[in-house]
């Protein structure tokens, strides 16, 4: 017993690769894509990335923190603020998704019939059906926020439930209650609990998701990887990242769609 | 050799929350080996409090000086408790632990606890549990470690309290021998057991020394009253 | 109904295929969990054991406080040692944020509260035995104290292994100060939250059960310990 204690003391406890921290959305993550990149990252640069997955707000102040070295996200104004204010030095955009209303299979709503997203989210508040909100400000919530202030609605009473959880903790609580949801494409096709869960609305160019990636400044915390940093902003725009990220399919269905200028 | 002997008590009073239990008590014990000071007295009457007050077990008021510094003089004592106290350890264990809190090797200390338990006739028990042991084997443990450091002086409370007849006999004769070369301090409630191998007596009553003196001087004729009437069995007040 | 069966099957394909994943996890779990029992044990024993012994005028206060942390919410843990750590913070410069160093620092934050504090009470109980004996054979403050840890080591063991029940199966303070990285940080627990969250029920439970499959066994283990220890020789 003691013996291994004192073992497992002197074992080191992480390998020092040649390592980066980068800071990406709980959406980024579930959708899968990151399985795929990183080994290619590695096998292409010698980069063993880590990632935190955490929501956009965190993410921000992370890499405002100095906590990693850069970040992935999907929320302009909060990343443009982010450079504006030094914790960053560019913004590079890298490829985008989009978002669906997800809702019960059975539709209450009516929300499939909606010309456009402002319209699908009026149906859902005239007919009080219940809609399961991320309330965490993520970059998906702001999205939504966004989406109710387009339509002119502020969405308030017992049928809007704000959960303060991730994407994916919010399509279970959507699911258990048979309420609607907004969610990237990319966690929602990924979520394993879809029983009487469908797509009730997609397709309106307003719901589309930039990610963009953020190197944090190094002026502003020195121990930063900024090299290694740079090194992999130059893979993720290269013609091998928008293969992987054009070709990465789930389902059959295309997720994201790079679009970096070189 | 130095010697933590005599200790004088002048007006000792042990006290807790404002009682008195024994005291005050002006006493001294000189350095005579073979002496047996035999504490008596009824029950409640102070006996355990005093041997406690003079090994240093509970802060006294007044002055219980030792030849030595109070520390010095604590590693030439030892004591054997009314209520035995042993370790939850083997036998050998508890007889080797005075030494090895002395500082004396493992091996070195294992070697000497076996030759001891030898002379107390617990050398069939060495490895058993010590709480498992019964009471007579408990206070020959608790004895024998008592003696396995060899001290000068050593405190006994009624050290053969609820043994049998030939249990008893056994335990006074290791102590007989071990007044050869340990000034002995016994409380007891067997007169019989006091008039066999005492050489001083104590009479306490209600937490004071009632009488003392030379052990044949005393049984043979008690200055006081209530001396006599303990001596005779009767009940004292 | 489904949902755990599948769960069942899936904890079992992962156990039967040794998948190496699920081995690196577990492995880093036992290793972030041991190590923060083993030094919330050095802590917490002797603590524990001193605070029996020695008199002294906040010996109130220093329990009263002891109890009171055992309460301590492990995500406030978290949190607190995430501000610590992290490069704005006071030891940011150490780069300890998001490494199991920083899981092992908070878990024996978490963990050496609670093991005092049963070390203490078991300790107060030997030490009202032993009192007498330990004075009278002059025995130095070390010298009493190591007695104690040694005779109630039974004890000890039961509070070392109260700290591992609740440093395994903790999840809020090591996800804030960890980050549950893949291949970094991600132990049985932050995996499992993971994992619902990705709505992957089957997988997650799957994990859970490794993971109370791995406390029973040490339990279990610790149990066998004991019991040979009190058939030989004490
Ligand atoms: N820790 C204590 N607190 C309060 N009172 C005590 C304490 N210890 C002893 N006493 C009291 O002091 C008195 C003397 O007790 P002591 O144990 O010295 O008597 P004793 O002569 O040894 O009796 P016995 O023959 O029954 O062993 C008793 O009345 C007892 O109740
Ligand atoms: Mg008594």
């Amino acid at each position: 017993m003691i013996r291994a204690f004192i073992l497992a003391l002197l074992m080191p406890l992480a390998v020092q690769a040649d390592t980066m921290r980068m800071a990406v959305t709980t959406s980024f993550n579930n959708s899968g894509l990151a399985d795929v990149l990183l080994p290619a990252i590695e096998a292409d640069t010698g980069l063993q990335v880590q990632l935190l997955v955490v929501g956009t707000g965190q993410a921000l102040r992370l890499g405002a923190a100095g906590d990693v070295d850069a970040v992935l996200v999907h929320s302009r104004t909060a990343e443009e603020a982010f450079v504006a204010e030094g914790s960053g030095t560019h913004r590079r955009e890298i490829m985008y998704n989009d978002f669906v209303v997800v809702g019960p299979v059975d539709d209450p709503a009516g929300a499939s019939d909606a010309a456009t997203a402002a319209d699908a989210l009026t149906r859902i508040s005239e007919t009080a059906a219940p809609f399961v909100s991320r309330g965490d400000d993520s970059g998906t919530h702001k999205a939504e926020l966004r989406l109710w202030d387009s339509a002119g609605i502020a969405p308030e009473g017992d049928w809007y439930r704000p959960v303060g959880a991730g994407m994916g903790a919010a399509l279970n609580t959507a699911a258990g209650m048979g309420a609607y949801v907004l969610s990237d494409r990319a966690s929602w096709l990924n979520f394993g609990n879809k029983d009487g869960m469908a797509i009730a609305f997609q397709g309106d160019p307003v719901l589309f998701n930039q990610y963009a990636y953020l190197p944090v400044n190094p002026a502003k915390h020195d121990h930063v990887k900024a090299e290694a940093a740079a090194r992999l902003e130059d893979w993720l725009v290269s013609p091998k990242a928008q293969a992987l990220i054009d070709g990465y399919r789930i389902a059959g269905e295309q997720l994201f769609t790079f679009n970096a200028q070189r | 050799m130095v010697s933590a002997l005599p200790l004088h008590l002048e007006a000792a009073t042990l006290r807790r929350r404002g009682r008195v239990l024994v005291g005050p008590v002006d006493l001294s014990l000189d350095a005579r080996d073979g002496g047996v000071t035999v504490v008596i007295g009824p029950n409640g009457s102070g006996k355990t409090s005093l041997l406690r007050m003079m090994h240093g077990l509970q802060r006294a008021e007044g002055q219980v000086r030792w030849a030595l510094p109070a520390d010095e003089a604590r590693q030439r004592q030892a004591y054997v408790f009314q209520q035995p106290i042993v370790l939850r350890r083997s036998v050998l264990a508890n007889l080797a632990f005075p030494l090895r809190l002395r500082g004396v090797p493992r091996p070195a200390a294992f070697a000497q606890a076996e030759e001891q338990a030898a002379r107390f006739g617990l050398t069939g028990l060495l490895r058993q549990a010590a709480p498992s042991l019964s009471g007579g084997e408990t206070q020959r443990l608790a004895l024998a470690r008592a003696l396995i450091t060899q001290p000068e002086i050593l405190f006994a409370d009624e050290p053969c309290a609820a043994l049998d007849g030939s249990a008893t006999r056994e335990i006074e004769a290791r102590l007989v021998e071990a007044a050869q070369s340990t000034r002995l301090v016994m409380a007891t409630h067997d007169m019989g057991q006091a008039r066999r191998i005492a050489s001083e007596v104590v009479f306490l009553l209600h937490g004071k020394v009632h009488e003392t003196g030379p052990a044949g001087a005393f049984f043979a004729g008690p200055k006081t009253e209530a001396a006599a009437a303990f001596l005779r069995g009767d009940i004292v007040e | 109904m489904d949902d755990l069966i599948a769960g069942l099957a899936a904890a079992f394909r992962l156990i039967v295929t040794a998948d190496p994943e699920l081995i690196e996890i577990s492995i880093r779990s036992l290793q972030v969990t041991l190590t923060a029992v083993a030094i919330g044990c050095l802590l917490g024993l002797p603590l524990g054991a001193w605070l029996a012994v020695r008199r002294f005028r906040w010996r109130r206060g220093v329990i009263a406080t002891l109890n009171a942390l055992i309460g301590l919410p492990p995500v406030v843990v978290g949190l607190v040692v995430y501000l610590m750590l992290s490069r704005s913070g006071p030891f940011g410069v150490l780069g300890l944020l998001f490494t199991p160093t920083a899981m092992i620092i908070a878990q024996v934050i978490i963990v050496t509260p609670l093991v005092a504090s049963i070390a203490h009470q078991a300790m107060r109980e030997l030490w009202a035995e032993y009192h007498d004996l330990l004075i009278s054979m002059n025995a130095t403050k070390t010298q009493r104290i190591l007695t104690l840890l040694i005779d109630g080591r039974r004890a000890l063991l039961l509070a070392a292994l109260a700290g591992f029940g609740r440093a395994i199966g903790e999840v809020g303070a090591i996800m804030i100060v960890g980050g549950n990285i893949d291949g970094a940080t991600r132990v049985l627990t932050t995996a499992i939250a993971l994992e619902t969250g990705r709505g992957d029920f089957a997988l997650a439970l799957g994990l859970g059960i490794v993971l109370i499959v791995l406390s029973l066994l040490i339990s279990g283990a610790s149990h066998w310990a004991m019991r040979t220890e009190r058939q030989g020789r004490w």
